[in-house]
């Protein structure tokens, strides 16, 4: 009974948040002199084999970034600053494969640990600032994202190479390229190899939280700061550990579609998925499995709002109303599902307890 | 200032301050309040006893309208009345004094009292002359201008009583005002309730101390389980029986069997210091030793430097100077995790911030502590099969009552946190077990238990720390008591002789002889 209660309890907060999502989202667009029912069947209809394709590239990217956003909020650091810290590692990453200093696989790995690396330690500067000057990482990380735009900018600016009208950096050597997979026609494109990243990253993430004492002690401190703190835990070095981890799958949000289908960082680089994944994070619960499913309903929103522009008077940026009121409803609504699961479980055991002791002077306090 | 009443001839004979009638009180899950009847007479003190989470703080909350109540009725001075906020209650008279309390520090006596009640008497000379005049008639030596900051807790206590006064109140609830004096200040306290009392005032007692029911009270109700389950008179009856009659059972008591103590020493601190970044000593070389098999308790009235020391044991936080040994191998300089895989064992002050993650099920509360040792884990990983069994043992031996133990922890009552804490921190193989207040706030069946628990780590060979603010508890439980004062260690007394009175002196450091006795 309680497996099925729970699993209820879990479904129940994210329908009803999205069908509120819904119902505002059409008073919207009414309210604009737009037509909800138009709107819905674009949104709603069966996507092209190509969308099909786009979602599964979206999905995983979002994944990804919402996974690095998971690890912080798991221990209650408010990691804002995804979206700077895959910046600076997408760039770093393309500058290093790019110089194609290793031969072809060698070289996409040596990307992927660049990319890591520096997404770390760009995340690391906000975990040491809180630890040893008590800065908030919420302040430090929006600055450094601030930062890192300019600071790559600048890079690309003084040492990108003029493709066109804009810069970008060195393409990458054809034996690192990685064609993907085409379940369809060519025409309609390649799911990336790098994808699996996120399948891997969602494994070994929920492996660390749940089955190893690093992870035990990342969710206590952020269950409870000071229990952990007694129970032994050094919260300082969780905080930069946490963080740099954080930074680290940061840094892999992008490398996807970088050795996939872009090859260089330019006009191309995706901009935004930092942002996304904090948003899609907290719609997951911080739990994998959650975040998966988060992660495919914005991809599949972002690629079929695409369709808005073409076929009706909708502006594309309605799904953006749609996806923060689901944030929005999802948090209050997994506040109030919590709430309720307190209070039945108090009662439970209360019941449980009187049936079986009858005289006991056990009461449960509110 | 007789103890028992006379009262009732003198004041408004007869006539009824207070009736509650069948109220009730529900909230999700949990029946706080039912089929609750009190009658308070006029110019008595009434007291309200029973356990924690017997039902006291909902009906006080009630009756000052902190809280609306479901069914039943309040009857005020002979009027029906249903209050929506205290301001309501403050209306018909009713003031309530907090268990913790809400005055400003860095304000004077007159300014608490006139915040929030400038349109009684203004804020000047009216109102001083009205604060002493209060002051005056009920003895309560307050100076207006004083800034509380400077004030001692029974003082502060009675600006908080003052405050009440001041806004009119004819009824007084007080929320178990004596939890923060010691004995002297409590012979103070109940002083000013008498004075009170001639005057008038009514006064609805809350606590669970037996003496003082006994000492100050004219009518006494019991609360169990949430409703009210007798009612006493002081004369004629014994702290026994309104002890069974809060708990429906016989009544442990805490002394401690033979001797256990020997001479190896497993905890010595020596020289400790510890200065704040203000640099305020919070310790100052503290000394201490406890043998295998000796419990060490200190006395202090809280804030004198219990928190820090035991922290500072523990490694949370680096003392300035000085040193730490356990079992004769000097740890100053190890971390908390290190200590604790050491064999110290942690029953912390605040079970909820300290000692448990309230929204984890128990088993992976079993890990807590635990997380780098078995049975919770091999090497880098969780055993979590290992923590759940290890956990269905402490639940069993420790009667933790619980459905199972994948229930959270918060669904608990007190008492079953604090015997899954108590069962979690004396398993691996303690040497040293530090116990804070191991007792606050869990009911008398609990207690029981975890004193039972406390003597039997003594009786293995084990050193233990108690700290607490019962002193019953510490003379009962304790080889040796050393009381702490403004962070030093100011007395060793030896607890086959010392009496409460004794502590009481060494811990206020004999100058707060204001009792009126």
């Amino acid at each position: 009974m309680s497996v099925v209660t729970r699993i209820l309890g879990a479904l129940a907060a994210p329908l009803v948040a999205v069908v509120v999502a819904m119902l505002i989202t059409s008073v919207v667009i009414l309210a604009s002199g737009g037509s909800p029912g138009e709107f819905w069947s674009i949104i709603l209809s069966a996507p092209a084999d190509r969308v099909y394709v786009n979602i599964v590239n979206q999905t995983s990217m979002i994944f990804l970034s919402a996974l690095a956003a998971a690890i912080g909020f798991r221990m209650n650091l408010f990691n804002i600053g995804v979206e700077g810290q895959y910046q600076i590692a997408s760039y770093t990453a393309a500058v290093v494969v790019g110089a194609a200093l290793v031969p072809g696989l060698l070289n996409v790995a040596l990307g992927l640990v660049v990319a890591m690396v520096a997404g770390s330690v760009w995340a690391g500067i906000a975990g040491v600032l809180k630890v040893t000057r008590g800065v908030s990482e919420v302040i430090s990380t929006i600055m450094l994202n601030a930062i890192a735009l300019t600071l790559v900018g600048y890079f690309l600016n003084t040492y990108g190479v003029r493709a066109g009208n804009s810069l970008r950096t060195t393409e990458i050597p054809e034996s690192s390229q990685l064609a993907g997979w085409t379940p369809f026609l060519d025409r309609d494109g390649a799911v990336w190899t790098l994808c699996v990243l996120a399948i891997v990253a969602g494994i070994a993430f929920s492996f660390v939280i749940n089955r190893t004492s690093f992870g035990f002690d990342l969710r206590a401190t952020g269950m409870s700061e000071s229990a952990a703190v007694a129970s032994g835990v050094k919260v300082g070095r969780m905080v930069v550990i946490s963080m740099m981890l954080s930074g680290a799958i940061a840094g892999l949000i992008w490398m996807p579609a970088f050795f996939g289908a872009a090859h260089t960082y330019g006009s191309t680089f995706q901009y935004g998925l930092g942002f996304m994944g904090i948003a899609v994070a907290l719609l997951g619960r911080n739990r994998p499995l959650g975040i998966f499913f988060g992660a495919v309903l914005f991809a599949f929103l972002n690629e079929q709002s695409n369709r808005l522009t073409l076929e009706s008077d909708i502006s594309q940026n309605v799904v953006q109303i749609t996806q923060g009121v689901i944030v929005l409803a999802v948090v209050v609504a997994y506040e109030v599902v919590r709430r309720r699961q307190v209070a039945a479980e108090q009662s439970r055991v209360k019941r449980q307890l009187d049936a079986t002791k009858p005289t006991t002077d056990e009461a449960v306090s509110a | 200032m007789s103890a028992v009443s006379s009262a009732e001839a003198t004041t408004s004979a007869g006539q009824d301050a207070i009736q509650v009638r069948g109220v009730g009180k529900r909230f999700p899950g949990v029946i706080a309040n039912h089929d609750v009847d009190i009658t308070i007479r006029a110019g008595t003190v009434h007291a309200l006893i029973g356990e924690n989470g017997a039902g006291k703080s909902t009906l006080m909350k009630i009756l000052y309208g902190v809280q609306k109540p479901d069914d039943g009725t309040l009857v005020v001075g002979g009027e029906e009345v249903s209050f929506h906020s205290p301001i309501d209650a403050i209306e018909h008279g009713i003031g309530m004094v907090f268990q913790h309390f809400m005055l400003a520090d860095y304000l004077t006596v007159l300014e608490n009292v006139v915040l929030g009640a400038e349109k009684l008497h203004g804020i000047g000379d009216a109102a001083r002359a009205k604060i002493e005049e209060i002051s005056r008639t009920y003895g309560f030596g307050l100076d207006p201008d004083e800034l509380v900051e400077d004030l001692g807790v029974g003082e502060r206590q009675r600006v908080e009583i003052l405050k009440v006064l001041y806004r009119g109140a004819k009824i007084i609830i007080l929320d178990e005002p004596t939890a923060v004096l010691v004995p002297q200040e409590v012979d103070a306290l109940f002083g000013n309730l008498r004075e009170l009392k001639a005057e008038g005032h009514t006064i609805l007692f809350i606590s669970h101390k037996l003496d003082e029911v006994l000492a100050i009270a004219d009518d006494i109700t019991v609360m169990r389980r949430g409703t009210t389950v007798g009612e006493a008179k002081p004369a004629g009856t014994t702290k026994r029986q309104l002890a069974e009659l809060m708990v429906g059972s016989e009544l442990p008591s805490p002394e401690t069997a033979e001797s256990t103590v020997t001479d190896e020493v497993l905890l010595a601190v020596a020289d400790l210091t510890l200065t704040d970044t203000f640099g305020r000593q919070l310790l100052s070389d503290i000394d201490l030793t406890i043998h295998r098999g000796e419990v060490l308790g200190i006395a202090g009235v809280e804030g004198n430097g219990q928190a820090e020391l035991v922290e500072t044991i523990m490694g949370m936080r680096k003392p300035t100077a000085g040193t730490v040994s356990v079992g004769g191998q000097d740890m100053t300089t190890w971390d908390t995790r290190d200590r604790r895989s050491a064999g110290i064992g942690y029953i912390p002050e605040d079970r909820h911030r300290h000692g448990l993650l309230l929204d984890a099920p128990l088993w992976e509360n079993r890990i807590l502590g635990f997380q780098t040792r078995p049975p919770a884990s091999k090497g880098f990983l969780l055993d979590r099969g290992g923590a759940r069994e290890d956990t269905d043992r402490i639940v069993e031996q420790y009667d933790v009552r619980t459905p199972g133990i994948d229930t959270h922890a918060r669904a608990l009552s007190g008492g079953n946190q604090q015997k899954l804490i108590v069962g979690r921190e004396m398993s691996g193989t303690p040497v040293l077990v530090i116990a804070a207040h191991p007792t606050r706030g869990v009911d008398v069946g609990a207690q029981a238990a975890i004193w039972g628990h406390i003597k039997e780590a003594r009786r293995n060979g084990l050193a233990v720390l108690l700290i607490s603010a019962d002193l019953d508890e510490l003379i009962g439980l304790s080889d040796r008591i050393e009381v702490i004062l403004r962070g030093q260690l100011v007395g060793e007394f030896d607890p086959k002789t010392v009496t409460p009175q004794d502590l009481g002196s060494a811990m206020t450091g004999g100058q707060d002889q204001e009792a009126d006795a």
